[in-house]
């Protein structure tokens, strides 16, 4: 629905009687399409409020929404409150070598004695600061490139989307593999770690944004804004960003879940996460030859790394779910 | 009275949705006699595209159904889906409103032409790409046998819209269900259009229901008209009945809107203030009173049912809503229908108070 | 369609020459590739000197490009550290690495899209819950974990419970291994089976996943509508006009997804002790081998882009409207 308040009272009237694009007479104080969904296919309504509430109520009647989200908070709390709390830090080094798990070490020792459930939680901690890092980065500079290239289109768009093209050409791995070899040695490597993968991983954000904005910007409510004198930058922000925002949403946590994969497969492979500081696919690494003998420090690492990922997926399904406006649409 | 093609009696149709029941279709009854046409028209969300769909079975799985369907001497409603194939095309056929999606996209339109064909009849498939190209010619496709190798892609709007009335034409149906046909259609295009659909109505004999919110499609094609209002049918009557003495309100103000050749340009067109209600609620009293000049207390209390509509000249209407019988639901259909059309609105943008007494 | 897939193709040769470009400013900015032998004491200015003038570390970025592209397009691919040709490493690694993905990428593909089916026509039911859940537990799994946990947990338990070898889990082939072909073959399909195993499980997910939301989106369809409308049986509306249509935009995924795939059999190999592509990959990196490292990346991106263009070409074939783009 095109805003029409700013209209004197005879455009306002024109518009009302007006025609649909098919030439043919509407009958007049009709939406055009008084049906039940929650507004056009991009869930464009207007209460925006309303819709945020819609989309919350729905999240919660998704079980596996909700497990994923209580999992992961409950990671993130347990990660933080273990590194305030805990006995014993990720770095101690105590006297009980490869020990298995007791009341005093819930996950066992390893065979220098460090304690490995200090270990798990202070790597969950890294992974999901790392991720969240990574899931701006990307979502911040992969939505704006995307944003201008569906945007204006033509040439802009050509130029920006063969660029992307052309990385993705290259499997992600090899090309992080090159650059995680560069800042191996840096110090806070962490932080230059989840540089490199947002570096990578915007390209996707791109694609979906840029998708997107090339389709609604042949929708009605631009070309209305446009006619209504607003700027480019306006447009951009304030009709089709919203629009567009609900599969950003879903897009930034699953890129999350992914860098969270790509992060603890470099370490795994020794290009990540550096010793002293830990990661949970650096553990899974250290403790791989132990898996049959010493299990505990192999099954708690890999436990909890495919436990976070996991939950992380079931937040963007349900994110997906509760987002996607097409659901409850009736024909009439 | 005549032998019914199509009767529909009491249908109810509702839907289940995460927000609660829509209840989109609530007791509609009518009858389709042979070779008749009968127009439906409401505006969207009034039911009308629900019970085409009810009728040829195609709804959504979280649709609940209730009432009779009568094919003949056959009952629609709970027969399975291989019965439902059996009947659909070659007993009762459907033209959709949106020809750009209509069509497969994959397939070329004589392919997806021979395919209607032979789905009920057993010819080779030499014989129905035949039929498919005659069809083609006779719905005014030029160089039918070259462009039957065409895909849907490759046709302008109109031209897919008559390569789906061919399809609906091919098994000769009794009866053809038109979906707001011409509504994605530019106006130049849409007579071409209803024509055809005059075209397959002389070749195959079959009835029409023709589903549309554009009463000028109504007053050039339809026998008898429904006029449909938040899921009920709140007038029906023969086309002379509906545009010259229409018995409700409702009715008054669609034609009140229509733009006319014959005005003299500085007349305003009339306006129905407001909106429809949200098919979530089940109303109390009449669906249409929130909106109506004539609103009285009475139509808030009790939600009319279909009461004969007085003739001018002879008071003696008679029997239930089947054709030949003008009927409106209205408590003041008598006295509406004396009104001149469209006078209970005015040609202000305002909300106006009004009642009939 | 002809003229569309030759202009794919001659697009596909311009793309692969871009990325030749982008391989190299990557791998040349990433540091000084002697860094390490000018840090060891041991080695002779005079010697890191000669190593310089091998590599035309002292000419410009573009002459650089120049004279590791005009030799690579004849198949010489330089010298490694150790002074061997890169050439037959690559193409003997590459041997080792293809069986593995092309024996992961079928199969994938077509346990992707049984799944899918299956999945969207039991929606809602027990059926689809399992799979999806399944699914989602593949896909969040990393490639690494679940090669481990195959190898620790399912070949070797099995191999000590019935007491013989029936999976390897180290390696391509026997060190020791002769004989014909055929006869290698039952040795070759012990050390695939789950290196291959774990590529698949990681790489069907995603494309079951979107296979099962393309169909019972196209189920919902304008078009499905209208082919019930004409009475055709159920099981035909199903497989012409559901199946066949939702088949499109799986393509584009799988397609995309391959990339993904040849990083996903650089772990495994890693995981599995393969002497494949990946393990000398990274071995490069980590020995500021650029010629190596430039090889590989040259060598994947042209596998991606073939399997571009063939999944082009069978998207062209599904869907008449792009033919004529």
């Amino acid at each position: 629905m095109t805003d029409i308040s700013g209209l004197s009272p005879r455009q306002q009237r024109l518009r009302r009687v007006g025609t649909t694009e098919a030439g043919m007479h509407t009958l007049p104080g009709v939406p055009p399409e008084a049906s039940t969904d929650q507004g056009d296919e991009h869930g464009l309504s207007g209460e925006a409020r309303g819709q945020l509430a819609t989309a919350a109520r729905r999240f919660i009647h998704e079980p596996l929404a909700v497990l994923g989200l209580s999992i992961f908070v409950g990671l993130a709390v347990a990660a933080l409150l273990t590194g305030w709390f805990w006995t014993y830090s990720y770095t101690s080094i105590t006297n009980t070598l490869n020990a298995p798990p007791s009341w005093s070490h819930p996950f066992g020792t390893n065979s220098i004695g460090g304690d490995v459930f200090a270990q798990v939680m202070h790597g969950t901690l890294q992974d999901i600061e790392i991720a969240l890092i990574v899931a701006v980065l990307a979502t911040v500079v992969g939505a704006s490139i995307g944003a201008l290239a569906g945007f204006y289109g033509g040439a802009t768009d050509t130029l920006l989307m063969r660029f992307v093209d052309l990385i993705l050409v290259i499997p992600v791995l090899a090309i992080l593999i090159v650059l995680a070899h560069i800042v191996a040695k840096q110090a806070s490597n962490w932080f230059w770690l989840a540089v490199i993968i947002g570096a990578v991983s915007w390209t996707y954000v791109a694609r979906l944004v840029r998708a997107d904005f090339l389709s609604l910007r042949e929708r009605e409510f631009v070309e209305a804004s446009r006619a209504l004198g607003a700027t480019n930058r306006r447009i951009i922000l304030r009709h089709m960003l919203p629009n567009a925002a609900g599969p950003i949403i879903v897009n930034a946590t699953i890129t999350v879940a992914l860098s969270i994969v790509l992060e603890s497969t470099l370490s795994y492979i020794g290009l990540g996460i550096q010793p002293p500081n830990v990661s949970l696919g650096l553990l899974v690494d250290q403790g791989q030859d132990s898996a049959t003998t010493e299990w505990w420090l192999f099954v708690f690492p890999v436990l909890f790394l495919v436990i976070l990922i996991l939950s992380i997926f079931f937040i963007g399904d349900g994110l997906r779910e509760a987002l996607d406006p097409k659901k409850n649409r009736v024909r009439a | 009275m005549s032998e019914t093609t199509l009767a529909v009696q009491d249908l109810n149709v509702e839907f289940a949705t995460g927000e609660g029941t829509v209840y989109a279709v609530r007791g509609i009854s009518f009858a389709l006699a042979p070779e008749e046409v009968l127009g439906i028209v409401g505006e969207s969300g009034s039911g009308k595209s629900v019970t085409a769909l009810a009728i040829m079975g195609l709804l959504a799985k979280n649709a609940r159904l209730t009432g009779s369907i009568a094919f003949g001497d056959r009952e629609l409603t709970g027969l399975k889906e291989k019965e439902m194939s059996g009947i659909r095309g070659t007993g009762i056929a459907m033209v959709f409103q949106d020809p750009m999606t209509s069509l497969n996209p994959v397939y070329t339109v004589g392919w997806q032409i021979a395919e209607a064909v032979r789905a009920h009849q057993d010819v080779s498939k030499d014989e129905a790409m035949a039929r498919a190209v005659s069809l083609l010619e006779l719905v005014g496709i030029p160089r039918a046998a070259e462009r039957a190798k065409n895909y849907p892609h490759e046709f302008s709007g109109g031209m897919r819209q008559r390569v789906v009335i061919a399809i609906a034409m091919a098994n000769d149906p009794a009866v053809i269900l038109a979906d707001e046909p011409t509504t994605a259609l530019d106006v130049t295009v849409q007579a071409q259009v209803l024509s055809t659909l005059q075209t397959a109505l002389e070749e195959t004999r079959a009835s029409l229901l023709l589903i549309t919110h554009d009463l000028g499609v109504i007053a050039g094609l339809a026998d008898r008209v429904l006029v449909m209002y938040a899921g009920r049918p709140v007038e029906i009557g023969t086309v002379e009945d509906i545009f010259y003495r229409p018995a409700m309100p409702y009715t008054h103000g669609l034609l009140g809107s229509l733009p006319r050749l014959d005005s003299d340009g500085s007349e305003r067109l009339r306006q129905i203030p407001g909106a429809p209600p949200s098919l979530t609620d089940e109303p109390k009293g009449c669906p249409f009173a929130p909106r109506c000049p004539l609103r009285e207390p009475l139509c808030d209390e009790e939600e009319p049912a279909l009461r004969t509509v007085v003739a001018p000249e002879d008071s003696s209407g008679t029997g239930p809503a089947t054709g030949g019988t003008h009927v409106a639901a209205c408590h003041f259909a008598d006295a509406v229908a004396d009104l001149p059309v469209a006078s209970m609105f005015s040609d202000s943008s305002e909300d106006q108070e009004g009642g009939i007494t | 369609m002809g003229a569309y897939v030759l202009r794919r193709l001659v697009i596909s040769v311009v793309v692969l020459l871009l990325a030749t470009i982008v391989v190299f400013l990557l791998v040349a900015e990433s540091g000084d590739p002697l860094s390490l032998l000018r840090a060891n004491p041991k080695i002779s200015h005079a010697t890191i000197v000669a190593r310089e003038r091998l590599l035309h570390l002292n000419d410009s970025l573009p002459q650089r490009y120049w004279i590791w592209f005009s030799h690579a397009v004849h198949g010489d691919f330089g010298q490694t550290i150790d002074g061997q040709r890169v050439g037959p490493q690559l193409t003997s690694h590459l041997l080792v690495t293809l069986r593995m993905v092309i024996l992961a990428t079928l199969i994938s593909i077509v346990l992707a899209l049984g799944v899918g089916v299956y999945a969207a026509l039991r929606q809602g039911r027990v059926g689809d819950h399992v799979v999806t859940v399944t699914n989602f537990v593949f896909l969040a799994a990393p490639v690494f974990v679940v090669g481990l946990l195959l190898k620790e947990f399912v070949a070797i338990p099995l191999n000590q419970h019935l007491n013989r070898i029936i999976f390897y889990t180290n390696g391509e082939q026997s060190p020791t291994l002769t004989g014909s072909f055929v006869s290698r073959l039952p040795d070759y399909a012990a050390h695939t089976a789950l290196p291959t195993l774990t590529l698949i499980l990681v790489s069907y997910s995603s494309w079951a996943i979107y296979q099962r939301s393309s169909i019972l989106e196209t189920m919902d369809g304008d078009h499905v509508r209208l082919a019930r409308s004409k009475g055709i049986s159920p099981r035909r509306v199903l497989v012409r006009h559901v199946f066949r249509n939702a088949l499109i935009p799986v393509t584009t995924v799988i397609a995309l997804d391959f990339a993904a795939i040849l990083g996903g059999a650089l772990i495994t190999e890693i995981v599995f002790g393969w002497q494949g592509l990946g393990v000398w990959y990274l071995n490069g990196v980590n020995n500021l081998d650029v010629n190596v490292t430039l090889a590989y990346l040259l060598i994947s991106a042209t596998f991606v882009i073939l399997f571009n263009l063939l999944a082009d070409i069978v998207y062209a074939y599904l869907d008449p409207r792009i033919r004529y783009d």
